[in-house]
């Protein structure tokens, strides 16, 4: 039966400079469906998203909601015409309640009745309508991940938004919330919403969406319903040509060159620290540490790159108790440090490539003596890292801010990689990259491995440690799973220990 | 309407707004002098004159730039390291003050010896004066805006007291003033007969040591590296607070020749009215020059003759020397904003 149509993209082109990131993309939405939007980093799913949200003004095409054509460029018409958005990166104050993070910016600032009991109804109402448990008075600082989503969505739902799209919105839950999430989203298309469900992740698609519509570098490549197609087809037309991955052979463990010894660490802001883990760094392996965000990731990242000692056990470099840890240690141990933000924390921005590129080693020869900097080899190196890691880029004495993404991480790779590392720490080394980026630096991650060195990845993407990780630990509230071998563990199995289940267990056997 | 950034501004795009930043500055202050009742041009002419306009003219814009330079130097020193010293006015008076305490014959050493150790005592002095402030930024986190200002009213006090008491000079007729230096605490002039000393050499040389350390030492990169991204830097491994502490003593050391220079230069004796506020006019001159330590002396020299011009003209028609201040403010707005043009542009949606 034929459903009336509530959303429609018309011929969307948008183009930056020499980059299309749309191509003439047509859309439409069905009440009560659930669309799934398919694409690789970088293939124009956000931009079309912005161009429907007045973010940017489409070079070409139109935009019509229930019907009504949106002007161009304009952010408040998608919203008052009854579209929501609950971004991957939450929206939210963490010093108010859940009740004033939704009504926030609702009602006038000033009114004699702030009506606060009958929105509280109102709010109670809708979460029970739609299975989304959460308190009202709870503040929202305190509320974990999956909880933040669902406030997120009720603030879409009170605003009585009547299509809602989700950005990506499981990449921060684990399997078992992401069941949830889609448990809400079915009671939503029940109550007449209708959904846009953003992500490059298949099975997820299969498990909610009605019909996929794939992104390939801005054009749609294709249309499908769910019902007649499998992920592999998914795959192929994601991907393009180059679909087949490569076969990655198991790495050979050789001796321990980090080691942490029981150590514990203090908390990182609102995320846990370490509570007595142990683990080993082997040479020729590399060690996947999965787990959602804010688990101890940090806590552990900044122990290997030095920014950060122990408060109780004590770390190993080749077998010896380091005293005094430092990054500036860290480096001349040999351990290559990819951090979590390349552009908050791995470059300056207004620094151009040749300062970016000695950032770690300007101290002392080749690139320093006596406290002068010598500017010609710096150049030269710089100049070594853009030919041989394929950085695209005016020249060396261009600033890393007017670098993409990719290009900035190829940077960092050389920097560190060049060093001739024997410990390497890639703390989401690949968010934010496009396919090609991506297989570049699992390439160069392998390749260092063969080499010989120990590699820590820690990913919030599940696929991704499962395929490159010859040992997996998850990481929850500062605990460390046992290593589980390449393929050992499903990534449901993952999941419930990245729920936080199973340690107590481990913790009783321990002690 | 919104602001995109140009990537690579060219030099038209550099320089242009900078001119026009200018030249509105002047429309303005002529302007201002019509609603005073004056000629515009006339107005003009004798600020241009009075500042440039004869050899005395020249020669005292030069010795009302010496102070500025190093106050200057000493900001954009400290601001290229998101340091933020507004307490130039008190290094400056510690300078001064090192000056006057070995510079009057407790130290009796020929010209060529006293000198150089007069200049190493000052920088010392105002090092040390902000080397609290630093601490305190570092070890607690205590903002330095507040403790390097507020410190400038405590210092001046502190001079106060000195010169009403145990400083005070016997010859001085009642006045609060210092004894004189000796002889060979003078610095020279650098040309004989003309009225201008060996400070503005010694400033000059100072803007070019600053540079060179900025782009060529180690210490420059780990100052601009924390300037730019405190956060990288330390995740680089550079030492932030050492590097800010250097930073603090570079430019307290800078600051503080101002007033070694003012005194054994110029004044030949402590006073409380040593400086008008150069360790203040100093941040202008930093923020003009965009902190590139070359530009400062340009600055320095466009701050001292609005100044000097201003005065001059000031003698010569009715137009108060206010109109100096309202330039100098009016040129700073419009530089920051012509900075901001130069590196965006605007684009209508």
């Amino acid at each position: 039966m034929a459903k009336a149509e509530v959303l429609r993209l018309d011929a969307i082109t948008k183009r930056f400079g020499e980059l299309t990131a749309n191509d003439a993309v047509s859309f439409f939405l069905h009440e009560g469906e659930v669309v799934a939007l398919l694409g690789e980093n970088g293939a124009g799913k956000t931009t079309l998203m912005n161009i429907l949200f007045g973010q940017y003004t489409a070079d070409s095409g139109s935009v019509e909601v229930f019907g009504q054509t949106l002007p161009p460029g304009n952010s408040r018409a998608a919203l008052e015409a009854g579209v929501g958005m609950v971004h991957q990166h939450f929206i939210l104050a963490d010093n108010m309640s859940v009740q004033e993070n939704i009504t926030l910016g609702v009602r006038p600032l000033f009114s004699p009745s702030l009506g606060r009991a009958a929105a509280r109804a109102r709010i109670v109402a809708l979460s029970e309508r739609f299975h989304l448990a959460v308190s009202p008075d709870a503040r929202v600082g305190s509320l974990s991940v999956g909880e933040r989503q669902r406030v997120e969505i009720l603030k879409a739902l009170y605003r009585d938004v009547r299509i809602l799209i989700l950005d990506e919105p499981t990449a921060v839950l684990t399997p078992q919330e992401t069941d949830d999430l889609f448990a809400t989203l079915r009671h939503a298309i029940a109550n007449g919403l209708s959904v846009i469900f953003i992500s490059h992740k298949l099975h997820e698609v299969m498990a909610i969406a009605d019909r996929v519509v794939v992104l390939r570098h801005g054009r749609l490549v294709g249309g499908v319903s769910t019902a007649d197609t499998d992920p592999r087809a998914l795959s192929a037309m994601m991907m393009g040509t180059q679909a087949a991955p490569p076969v990655i052979a198991p790495g050979t463990a050789g001796d321990a060159l980090f080691e942490l010894r029981d150590v514990s660490t203090t908390n990182v802001g609102s995320a846990p620290g370490l509570k007595s883990v142990s683990l080993a760094l082997r040479a020729g392996q590399i060690v996947g540490l999965a787990g959602v965000s804010g688990n101890g990731q940090a806590a552990l990242a900044d122990l290997v790159g030095g920014m950060r000692s122990p408060a109780t056990g004590h770390l190993a470099l080749n077998g010896d108790r380091v005293a005094k840890w430092t990054p500036r240690r860290a480096v001349q141990g040999g351990i290559a440090r990819i951090p979590e933000d390349r552009h908050k924390t791995g470059t300056v921005a207004d620094f151009d490539l040749t300062e970016n590129a000695i950032l770690e080693r300007y101290k002392g020869a080749p690139f320093s003596r006596n406290g002068w900097l010598n500017w010609r080899e710096s150049r030269a190196f710089a100049d070594d890292i853009i030919a041989k890691y394929d950085v695209r880029c005016p020249g060396v004495d261009t600033r890393i801010r007017l670098l993409s993404g990719g290009n900035i991480q190829k940077l960092i790779l050389g920097r560190v990689l060049e060093a001739d590392p024997q410990v390497i720490l890639a703390n989401q080394p690949v968010r934010g990259l496009d396919i090609g980026a991506v297989n570049y630096v699992h390439s160069q991650l392998l390749e260092a491995r063969d080499r010989g060195a120990a590699v820590l990845l820690i990913s919030e993407d599940l696929d991704e440690i499962i395929k490159l990780s010859d040992v997996i630990h998850v990481i929850a509230g500062g605990r460390l799973s046992p290593a589980f071998g390449r393929g050992k563990k499903t990534p449901a199995e993952l999941g419930i220990w990245m729920a936080g289940q199973g340690y107590e267990s481990q913790v009783d056997h321990a002690t | 309407m919104r602001l995109e950034p140009v990537p690579n501004p060219t030099i038209v795009r550099r320089v242009l707004p900078l001119v026009l930043a200018l030249g509105t500055t002047v429309v303005i202050a002529s302007l201002l002098a019509a609603v005073a009742g004056a000629n515009p041009f006339s107005v003009l002419g004798l600020i241009i004159k009075g500042a440039i306009g004869s050899k005395f003219a020249l020669l005292e814009t030069l010795n009302r730039a010496t102070p500025l330079i190093f106050t200057g130097l000493a900001a954009a020193v400290a601001f290229r390291a998101k340091f933020w010293n507004i307490g130039a006015e008190a290094q400056l008076y510690a300078g001064a003050l090192m000056t006057a305490l070995l510079g009057t014959g407790l130290l009796p050493l020929p010209s060529l010896a006293l000198l150089p150790v007069l200049a190493l005592a000052t920088i010392l002095a105002g090092a040390v004066i902000l080397l609290v402030p630093a601490l305190l930024k570092t070890r607690f986190g205590v903002d330095e805006v507040v403790t390097t200002l507020l410190f400038n009213f405590i210092f001046l006090l502190f001079i106060s007291m000195l010169l009403e008491g145990p400083l005070k000079d016997p010859m001085g007729m009642g006045w609060p003033k210092s004894a004189r230096v000796i002889p060979e605490a003078r610095l020279p002039r650098m040309v004989e007969g003309l009225r201008l000393h060996w400070g503005f050499g010694l400033a000059i040389l100072s803007a070019g040591a600053v540079w060179v350390i900025q782009t060529r030492s180690t210490l420059g990169y780990e100052m601009r590296a924390v300037g730019l991204n405190r956060e990288a830097a330390a995740f680089a491994g550079i030492p932030v607070n050492t590097v800010l502490v250097k930073t603090a003593l570079l430019s307290g050391g800078l600051a503080a020749l101002a007033g070694f220079s003012e005194v054994a230069g110029l004044k030949g004796s402590l006073t409380l009215d040593l400086s008008p506020g150069f360790g203040y006019t100093g941040i202008i001159v930093a923020m003009l020059a965009l902190l590139n330590p070359i530009g400062v002396i340009v600055a320095a020299l466009f701050v001292a003759g609005v100044f000097v011009g201003a005065d001059s003209m000031s003698r010569a028609s009715d137009v108060p020397t206010y109109l100096a201040d309202i330039m100098l403010a009016t040129a700073l707005l419009l530089v920051v904003l012509a900075i901001l043009l130069t590196r965006f542009r605007v684009v209508r949606d």
